[in-house]
């Protein structure tokens, strides 16, 4: 095989390998997944603690 | 289970006060060199000339501020959202004192007219091994947080932070393979000949604004827009597709730094395309971002720290426009070399770098000293407008004495002969070059606000380091 041919190849399967991602990110079994680590920064309250419980409001599953 | 073990914020809080201090010290440098072009006679001196303080300014901005901020806020995100300290604190502390010393280095040899002479990559070879070193160790940290994270997933924060170390040593080292004249000299000569090159610099620098100034800032607005606007991010997915597409294109654009040069015809084209697909997932991250406030959008109107957060968003889909537009061949042949590839720059350093680190830091700073909010929130809203209306003086004068340059510069008479001498268009310029110095003297005005506002935060505050608190039950 050509170097050239090699080089091709590869684009071509970084291409397929770019479009495997883009199925994997829009499948439905992918979904509940990303919902739970969406929320890992929104779960963790990072605000100093005597003042700020009280000025976090809406705070959700945490 | 709550352990009594808390979060290394030291090394994130040093960094975060550099961020302010370096910002300052870039943005003078920049301001200085600005008004050189207005009065030429300010070169007092060849230290001082606008040739040596014009790469100091490029690397104290991108190095040391954007640097500084990408430090602090990546060993704060990937903590907080790994629920685990950071992996080999000794380590870490080098990656401050380390990165000071490149500074300061910097901040000497390039006055005293050390350089490589490759732009973004200046330093001479001590300074690059050194810039290896502490960024070998960088890796180390942040990816050793990662392997001993107590969630089971990565968060897209840390992905696209990851993704802007590991690159970036890849560039610096490549790039930076040079051959010293001798182990007592400053002076090396690169690795690499002739067009070849100059391929390897724009590969390097273009990938610079791809993962140093980009990916790493990215990272900061998947973490900090969905906790400043108290919402999950848009679209998860479209974040996986983000980052997978910013890595699987961003490596091919830099030819575009070369068109009309010695660069093969065929290579100019590929750089071109890459850089208009690039639009694609440049956009996608923006539109990502900025829906994050679907739902929020009345929190825009009295928390300046998110307008800072959203305004940098609408910079970074300007700039992330413009920038494919200037990529097409004929477009560029008006543009290159004329001062609307500095305005480009700026709308992206200044309008998306820069605000993005600048909100990211008014919400860390209160956070570092045990605080909930900073000294004064209507000094940060001061600040915006005044950084916001010193952005629109900066690139509205440098588009139009750009494309004015430009059409100077191609203009020819009857005869065949130019029109205007290089000369003309230079007077022509002064103008718009005054009121860039008013918008750059603008931008540094809001940072010298900052300084004054994170200065009463701090004062007699003592240090915070929040406990390390077990995840959520869902996530763990």
């Amino acid at each position: 095989m050509d170097i050239n041919d090699f080089r091709s190849l590869i684009t071509v399967l970084g291409l397929l390998c770019f479009l495997g991602i883009c199925a994997w990110a829009y499948s439905k079994q992918a979904k509940a997944g990303f919902d739970e680590a969406a929320r890992l920064p929104l779960s963790d309250d990072d605000l100093p603690a005597p003042r700020g419980r009280q000025d976090q409001e809406g705070k959700t599953n945490g | 289970m709550q352990s009594q073990a808390t979060y290394n914020y030291k090394v994130v809080r040093q960094f975060a006060i550099m961020t302010v201090v370096w910002g300052i010290v870039g943005m003078l440098v920049g301001v200085i060199a600005a008004a050189q072009l207005v009065w030429p006679q300010l070169n007092v001196h060849e230290f001082l000339h606008f040739g040596r303080l014009r790469p100091l300014h490029t690397n104290a901005v991108i190095f040391a501020f954007g640097g500084c901020a990408l430090f602090a806020t990546s060993y704060y995100v990937v903590q907080r959202t790994c629920h685990t300290r950071l992996f080999a604190p000794g380590l870490a502390a080098f990656t401050f004192w380390g990165w000071q010393l490149v500074i300061l280095l910097a901040a000497i040899t390039l006055p005293l007219g050390y350089t490589t002479s490759k732009e973004y990559a200046e330093l001479e070879w001590p300074i690059d091994i050194l810039i290896a070193i502490v960024w070998v160790s960088y890796a180390i940290v942040f990816f050793g947080t990662i392997a001993r994270r107590k969630v089971s997933h990565i968060y897209v924060a840390n992905w696209f932070f990851g993704g802007f170390i590991l690159t970036v040593a890849l560039l610096h080292i490549v790039n930076s393979a040079a051959i010293p004249v001798s182990l007592t000299s400053m002076k090396s000569y690169s690795a690499y000949a002739g067009v070849q090159d100059a391929m390897i610099q724009w590969w390097y620098g273009h990938n610079a604004v791809g993962f140093f100034l980009t990916a790493g800032f990215l990272g900061m607005m998947y973490y900090f827009v969905p906790k400043q606007a108290d919402r999950p991010v848009y679209s998860y997915r479209l974040s996986v597709v983000h980052f997978w597409a910013l890595i699987f294109t961003y490596m091919w654009a830099g030819p575009h730094h070369l068109h009309y040069t010695a660069l093969p015809d065929w290579t100019q084209s590929v750089g071109m395309v890459f850089s208009l697909i690039l639009l694609a997932p440049s956009w996608g991250g923006m539109i990502n971002g900025v829906l994050t406030l679907s739902g929020a959008w009345h929190k825009l109107r009295t928390d300046p720290i998110l307008k800072f957060l959203i305004t940098s968003l609408s910079f970074y889909g300007m700039s992330t426009f413009e920038g494919p537009m200037m990529s097409i061949k004929t477009v560029n042949a008006l543009s290159h070399y004329t001062d609307w590839t500095v305005g480009h720059v700026h709308s992206g350093a200044l309008g998306w770098v820069a605000m993005i680190s600048i909100g990211s830091v008014y919400f860390l700073l209160p956070r570092l000293y045990g605080k909930s909010e900073m000294y004064s929130v209507k000094l940060i809203n001061a600040h915006f407008w005044i950084a916001t209306i010193g952005i629109v003086l900066y690139i509205a004068s440098m588009w139009i004495s750009g494309v004015m340059q430009g059409l100077m510069w191609r203009a020819t008479n009857p005869d065949g002969t130019l029109t205007y001498s290089f000369v003309e268009s230079v007077k022509a310029s002064y103008p718009f070059w005054t009121i860039r110095f008013i918008g750059g003297a603008m931008f540094l005005g809001g940072m010298l606000i900052m300084f004054y506002n994170m200065v009463k935060t701090i004062a007699g505050q003592k240090a915070y380091d929040a406990p390390v608190l077990a995840p959520a039950a869902a996530h763990a």
